[in-house]
């Protein structure tokens, strides 16, 4: 395809605006986590900064840049001030390969593909900047010449680190079912079907769970939000932070939990598919069928961050080695095992003749088995009975 | 062409700002600042592929792995003053023998015609993925069977003993 | 060693299966979260809303005026010497002739003084008065000050208005 000026120009606004959105969708999480906390505790919630409170994050920004920026004496300052920029860097690089809709028909025959750049790695792109993401932390403690921070940071690496295995793992049996890594070409497969029926959530219950379990503990949200402890580390990993350079590691892991979102639904739910499409396509034409489309993406999105919102107002978090023990001994495993049932629900269709529904059938009693061995496993472990003493 | 020139010098002097710096830490970041720079080697050949599992596995895993280990380590107390002179003889030979094998290598290569043998979806995963799984299966098993082998070892001697205390 | 004969024996369990595969718990969590998210706030919002506090409730002082608009009270002292926090201080006077419709006793309060930093609102001040002349309105807190000039509050402040009088609500 020639680069003309104008798709040029066109993927110029449409990157700017990704960002941007990016960014907004980011500072209105914060003012949407303090709503669903407030919500779910049966308050109100912030409500003085403007109607409703929707200034509030303009407030929290005015007072992130008001406050001092403090440089520890001792801290090695180039890094001390580089890393969280890092952090936002490499939280806001994900959503490049984002697809966030259809082809946009610019007119002249210029078509533009609604994704920053499809690259026919995308996801792995994804990874490689999520692991990425772990020296945003890592180093950003060893800067601040703090053993605390050192440990939160240490902490938090080793977290993003074993989770990240089993993340590239439920992965992989999305690979094997669509047989690319361009996310576009995910979604397109996920796109011919009966709706939302050939999503990929139908054939992979499995990776679904271990992959939003793994978002988790990649965007340091609670149940696994162990690299910020007070009682234990003083703060974390960003205790000698403040102003705006702590404000850059708590906005990075909001742009981090829209960006998951994102890529969440785009693996799992079907992208910027939605009901209907070929009917709003021959109703509107291509156009509004892709913004409606982009419109269903950031809604799936937005679902996301509630979900990571939900789940932060309800649950404790894990201990530390609860947490390691999870990941290592529980979504490994799994996942493992996910691996090898989807190729077997992938091979039975194919080798027995049997219509497209029978892997569904299958990738779903692969829970059954993975129950029973759970059951054997249990039976097999677990003492009867423990006495303890209390006085 | 121009971009080509400018990403070497910026490989090259991150390279070489790995062995200058003084502290280990640095010397780490400039080490995956140099696997970024590669990273970006393989992007103009496009080689995607290899470039995003650079990396994730260089940059992402192990150069993280480093850093935990220099954090972890305290070098202002284990760092000797000053090398013995055996240690340096030893240095300079073995650095000078790379020197001339390097050299050697380059004189016996042709740097005539090479670039047309090379379609421009060799570095796709699709056509990455036949070499590896038809022409070289068996030496990519192999490897695989060599990690494995390298896991277990790692698991033996990461084993508590019975009766053995580590905190 | 039993110290006490209380010693109770607890039988902890191994964790079942579903509680080892935290997912139906973690479920169980979420349902009940969201089912807080569509109730009603059990907060108010605070300054523009204000909950009744009972007809008891110890708020600000008023030194109370009688039905013909006299005031009741005739400095005694005894809620000085009953105050705890000794945030109290009056001088008394002699009621002049003429001055029966502001004072209904011989003897008046020429300075009535509270000093509200001090002041605990225990209302012990309201018990002792023989009067009925000093309460603690039910109705209305205390103003916030901001500068420490502000803080000891006189007869201008105490004394009811006439043309908004205090009425407690077990009174009616």
């Amino acid at each position: 395809m020639e680069i003309t000026s104008t798709l040029f120009a066109a993927k110029a606004i449409y990157i700017g605006l990704i960002f941007a959105i990016t960014l907004g969708v980011a500072a209105y999480s914060t003012y949407g986590e303090r709503i669903v906390a407030a919500w779910m505790q049966d308050r109100v919630g912030p409500d003085r900064a403007g109607p409703f409170g929707i200034f509030q994050p303009l407030a929290d920004a005015v007072k992130m840049f008001m406050k001092e920026d403090f440089i520890p004496a001792n801290s090695s300052k180039w890094l001390f001030i580089a890393w969280p920029c890092l952090s936002m860097l490499t939280a806001l690089l994900t959503s490049a390969v984002v697809p966030f809709g259809d082809k946009l028909d610019l007119g002249g025959g210029i078509e533009m593909d609604l994704q920053g750049i499809d690259v026919n790695i995308g996801i792995l792109w994804v990874f490689g900047i999520v692991s990425l993401g772990v020296y945003g932390i890592l180093v950003g403690g060893w800067a601040s010449n703090n053993k605390y921070s050192l440990l939160g940071a240490i902490r938090a690496a080793s977290q993003n680190i074993s989770y990240e295995l089993a993340m590239g793992l439920s992965i992989i049996a999305i690979l094997m079912m669509t047989g690319s890594l361009s996310t576009k070409v995910i979604v397109e497969t996920q796109q011919n079907g009966a709706g939302f029926l050939s999503w990929n959530i139908w054939s992979q219950p499995i990776g679904f769970v271990i992959f939003i379990v793994c978002a988790f503990a990649e965007c340091n949200r609670t149940p696994f939000d162990l690299p910020e402890c007070e009682t234990e580390l003083i703060g974390g990993y960003h205790t000698e932070y403040s102003s705006m350079k702590l404000g850059f590691y708590l906005f990075s892991e909001y742009i981090n939990m829209f960006v998951s979102g994102a890529v969440m639904a785009t693996l799992y739910f079907g992208g910027y598919d939605y009901p209907f499409n070929e009917v709003v396509e021959a109703q509107f034409g291509q156009n509004i069928a892709a913004l409606v489309g982009v419109g269903a993406l950031m809604g799936k999105a937005l679902f996301f961050v509630f979900v990571f919102m939900w789940v932060r107002w309800t649950l404790p978090r894990f201990r530390y080695d609860q947490l390691m023990n999870l990941g290592w001994t529980g979504l490994i495993p799994i996942s493992m095992f996910n691996v090898v049932w989807t190729g077997l629900s992938i091979l039975i269709p194919t080798t027995f003749n049997l219509p497209a529904w029978a892997s569904i059938v299958v990738s779903w009693s692969g829970i059954g088995v993975l129950l029973i061995g759970l059951i054997i496993y249990h039976g097999a472990t677990s003492k009867k009975k423990t006495v303890a003493l209390a006085h | 062409m121009n971009f080509w020139y400018f990403l070497t010098a910026l490989t090259l002097l991150s390279a070489l700002m790995v062995v200058f710096a003084k502290n280990p830490i640095h010397s780490v970041l400039y080490l995956v600042f140099t696997f970024f720079c590669i990273s970006g080697h393989y992007v103009l050949l496009n080689a995607q592929f290899l470039m995003a599992v650079n990396i994730i596995v260089y940059a992402g895993a192990i150069m993280v792995l480093f850093l935990f280990v220099i954090m972890m380590l305290d070098l202002r107390k284990n760092v000797p003053e000053s090398k013995s002179n055996l240690t340096k003889l030893a240095g300079a030979v073995l650095g000078g023998t790379l020197l001339v094998v390097f050299i050697a290598a380059t004189r016996h290569m042709n740097l005539g015609n090479g670039s047309g043998a090379i379609g421009a979806q060799t570095g796709m995963v699709e056509s990455l993925g036949m070499i590896l799984y038809k022409d070289y299966l068996l030496p990519f098993e192999l490897v695989s069977v060599l990690f494995f082998v390298a896991m277990v070892g790692a698991v033996m001697l990461g084993k508590r003993e019975a009766g053995e205390r580590n905190f | 060693m039993n110290l006490s004969n209380r010693t109770k024996v607890l039988e902890q369990e191994e964790m079942t299966l579903s509680e080892r595969i935290y997912l139906p718990a973690i479920l169980g969590g979420m349902a009940t979260t969201l089912k807080h998210f569509f109730q009603k706030p059990a907060t108010i919002r605070y300054p523009e809303q204000t909950r009744y506090l009972g007809p008891v409730y110890r708020g600000m002082h008023i030194l109370k005026r009688d039905e013909s608009g006299a005031e009741r009270c005739t400095a005694c002292g005894l809620c000085a010497v009953a105050c705890p926090a000794e945030a109290i201080s009056m001088v008394a006077e002699e009621r002049k002739k003429g001055e029966e419709t502001l004072y209904r006793e011989e003897k008046y309060a020429k300075v009535y003084e509270i000093n509200m930093l001090r002041c605990i609102f225990c209302g012990l001040c309201e018990e002792a008065c023989p009067k009925q002349a000093i309460y603690l309105r039910h109705d209305k807190m205390a103003p916030v000050f901001e500068d420490r000039n502000e803080v000891i509050f006189g007869k201008d402040k105490l004394v009811e208005k006439m043309d908004q009088r205090y009425l407690r609500d077990g009174w009616k």
